[in-house]
Parts: C-alpha cells; structure tokens; sequence
C-alpha cells in the first residue's frame, strides 16, 4: 500500500515538472519568433488571440490534424520510434533538476552523470530518425549531427570536470550550494572559460543555429526530419526545444547559481532559477537572429581545436589552484 | 508520451497515402538509387577519437569530485596522464586527423 502511494505521488510530481515544461516549450516557439520578429524589425506573429498569444495551440492542432506520412521506402518501426527515442531522454533528464532548494524529482548523487547520459541520449533519435528515412538528405543531416554532437560533447564533459572540481560532488543541488555566497561566488567567475565552451556546446547538442548544419533549411532541406510530417514532426520539434530549455537551466545550475539571489541570502528561490534559465534561452534566440550558419569544417575545428585545448588548459588551472589553495575562489571548498 | 502523441497524430489526422507522396523526398524527381549508400571515412574517425576522449572524461570524474582530499602522488598521476592526453592530442592534430577541409 505504501508502496502504491509512493507511485501516485511520483506521478504527480511528474506531471508537475512534464506539464509546466510543455506549457513553457510552447511559449519558447512563440517567444522565439517574436524576438526574432523584433530583431528584424517586424512584428512576428500576433493574429490569434490577444497579440499572439495562442499562437502555439494553434500550431499544435493545426499539426495534429495533419496526415503522418510513413515513406514507403523507409525502415517503418524505426521511423515511427525516433521521434520518441528523442523526446523520451529531453524529458527524463529533468528528473534531477532543482528548481529550488530542495524542490527536486530524484536528488541523487549522480545527477550530473545522469544528466550527462541523458542528453547524450538524444542523437540516436536523430540518427535513427536520419537513416530510417532512406532520404539522402536525412542520411546527410543524420551524420553531420552525429559527428559534431560527438564533437562537442568531449568539450562539454571538459567543461563539467571543472563544474566537479570547484563542488566537490555530482549532486546538482550540492553543485548550487557550493555557490552560495553571493553573485561572486557563482562559478560563472573562476570557470569563465569553461561557462562559455559549455553553453556553446550545448548550443551545439541541440542543432540550434548557428550550428544548424544537421537542420540546414538552405543546403540539406530539413536534414534528419525531412520525410517526417504532423505529429510525427511535433514530436522532434519538442524534443529540440525541452533539449534548449534543458542546456539553459542546466548552465544557469552550474555557472549562475540556480536558485541563489546575487546577493547573498536576499530572497533566495525558484524566481531566481527561472530568470536565469530565461536568460539563457534568450542568448539562443538572440544567437539565431545574428549569427550566420557555420560552414561544417568550422565547426569541426571549433570544436576540436579550439574547444578541447581551452578546457584541458582550464582544467590544468584550476586543478593546481585547487589543490594548492590559491586564493581568492579556490581556497574554501564548503561542502 | 511521444508515443502518445504520434498516435494522436496517426488517429486524427487523415490518411490517404498514394505512391507519390509516400516516396522519399527528393526534389520532385524518383530517388535515384538507395539512400544507404557509401559515407565519408571521417566521421568513423571522429567517432574513434571520441570513445578516446570520452573516456578520459569518465577518467577525470572521480578525481575531479575528491579533488581535495587526494595524495600528492595521486595528483601528480592524473597531472602526467594529462600530459600524456595532450601529447597524443598534439600527435593527431599534427597527423591532420583533426582536419576537415
């Protein structure tokens, strides 16, 4: 019987993170197109209802009254399963996110391995979904997303051992803790390097332009999701999205300091959390609406030569700080 | 839920496939020849230098947590493998492994 609650009560809460996170995915598309409409000096979308605001349900049913159309060349189960197996880890991942202190589905030890796993996790959607297709444009794009998603993961997991070296733990809630003490505290400051390799990164992992190479509207068509329409196409489209509001909150855990005020013990909570996660995704609509796309050798170099000398040296730096206690960041280790 | 969500689709969505849509996209011409052709050597070796990498990584992770409490000597060995990282790292940048025209 307790056991049987203990369910419930999961289940709840999992729907309490999965609903708000769609609400907040759905908002991300209109925000998306109204910043880059205002960038543009446009208006962006502002027909349905007040000012545009309920423009993303009418996307979301204007696509689920749309045929899902299954090539007849293609693989049909797996062409039917990529989709889920790429929303399916953008969602899980957010298992182990503290919104605030304490306010958390599963605080485990691991949390940041588990994070690690899970956006990973996500390129075999978009490979599965790349060779399933039997496309040559979805070949192409599943491939390009491969390599450079392998590519910058080696920067990012850099850019985490330095995150691992200033806490102490795996745990997220711990890694915000050891942040605390106010804005020059945050790791944003001693990790500067490796917070920017990171977010870069993961502007990377999720496609996001200017790193839209597996995408690449102008060259590859659609990429991986060429062949995929209505709901089918939803599904990648979401999963993109959770993934970029994932990278956001994910960086603003690790470098700003979650749900801590700048100012130390001042009003502390999940505001704090969400303004810097929206922070964070406002840098994305912003990188779309000025950077032109990477040629795919650029990103190949920026990703190796660039990226892995940076942290490897960073690394080096803050592991001597550490262990030799230069102050001023690398003396206290709290926790 | 994705699952649910395509099935949605699948159900409310309307279905008359013909062969002309259901055939893979191709800029309006029949597809040539199968999509599971022939791919560059590159991306095998990008793969390869990440299982390398990727594991130095796994590596790192436990160090990196008990960074303070560690001896000199264990210091030192994770300071001489990275520099043994590094000069592999150098090696395959000078091999040219990393370029992609």
């Amino acid at each position: 019987m307790d056991n049987f609650i203990l369910l419930i009560v999961t289940i709840l809460k999992i729907i309490l993170i999965i609903v708000p996170l769609l609400i907040a995915v759905a908002y991300l598309t209109l925000a998306e197109r109204k910043v880059i409409g205002s960038m543009q000096a446009r208006v962006g979308p502002n027909r349905v209802g007040w000012r545009g605001l309920a423009q993303p349900f009418a996307d979301l049913f204007k696509l689920l009254t749309k045929e899902v159309i299954v090539p007849s060349s293609s693989s049909r189960f797996l062409f039917l399963i990529a989709p889920v197996l790429s929303l399916a880890p953008a969602f899980a991942a957010w298992a182990v996110v503290p919104f605030s202190d304490g306010l958390v589905l599963a605080d485990v030890n691991a949390g940041l391995l588990y994070v690690l796993a899970m956006t990973s996790l996500g390129v075999y959607g978009v490979i599965i979904a790349g060779w399933a297709s039997n496309s040559k444009y979805a070949f192409l794009g599943a491939m390009r997303s491969a390599a450079q998603i392998v590519a910058y993961e080696i920067a990012m997991g850099f850019a985490l051992i330095g995150v691992l070296m200033m806490s102490g733990s795996l745990n997220l809630s711990d890694i915000v803790r050891a942040q605390s003490g106010g804005i020059g505290h945050w790791f944003l400051l001693p990790l500067f390097p490796l917070a920017v390799v990171y977010f870069i990164s993961g502007v990377a992992e999720t496609n996001r332009a200017p790193f839209d190479v597996a995408e690449g509207e102008s060259e590859i068509v659609a990429g991986f999701h060429v062949d995929y329409s209505g709901m089918a196409f939803a599904v990648f489209f979401l999963a993109e999205y959770a993934n970029m509001i994932m990278i956001a909150a994910l960086t603003a855990i690790m470098f700003l300091g979650g749900w801590l005020s700048p100012i130390d013990g001042f009003g502390d909570g999940f505001h704090w959390f969400l303004i810097k996660t929206s922070l964070m995704l406002f840098f994305f609509l912003w990188f779309r609406a000025t950077f032109p796309r990477y040629r795919y050798d650029q990103i190949m170099r920026l990703g190796w030569k660039v990226f892995i000398p940076v942290t490897i040296v960073w690394i080096a730096v803050v592991g001597f700080a550490i262990y030799f206690n230069v102050g001023p960041w690398f003396q206290i280790r709290s926790i | 839920m994705g699952g649910a969500l395509i099935t949605a689709g699948r159900f409310i969505g309307p279905s008359n496939p013909n062969a002309e849509k259901n055939s893979p996209y191709e800029c309006g011409f029949e597809a040539f020849e199968d999509a599971r052709m022939k791919f560059d050597v590159r991306y095998y070796l990008v793969a390869i230098l990440f299982i390398i990498f990727d594991l130095e990584i796994a590596f790192l992770v436990p160090w990196a947590v008990v960074l303070d409490s560690i001896s000199p000597a264990a210091f030192g060995a994770m300071a001489l493998f990275l520099f043994i990282l590094v000069i592999g790292f150098i090696y395959e940048w000078k091999k040219g492994a990393l370029e992609w025209e």
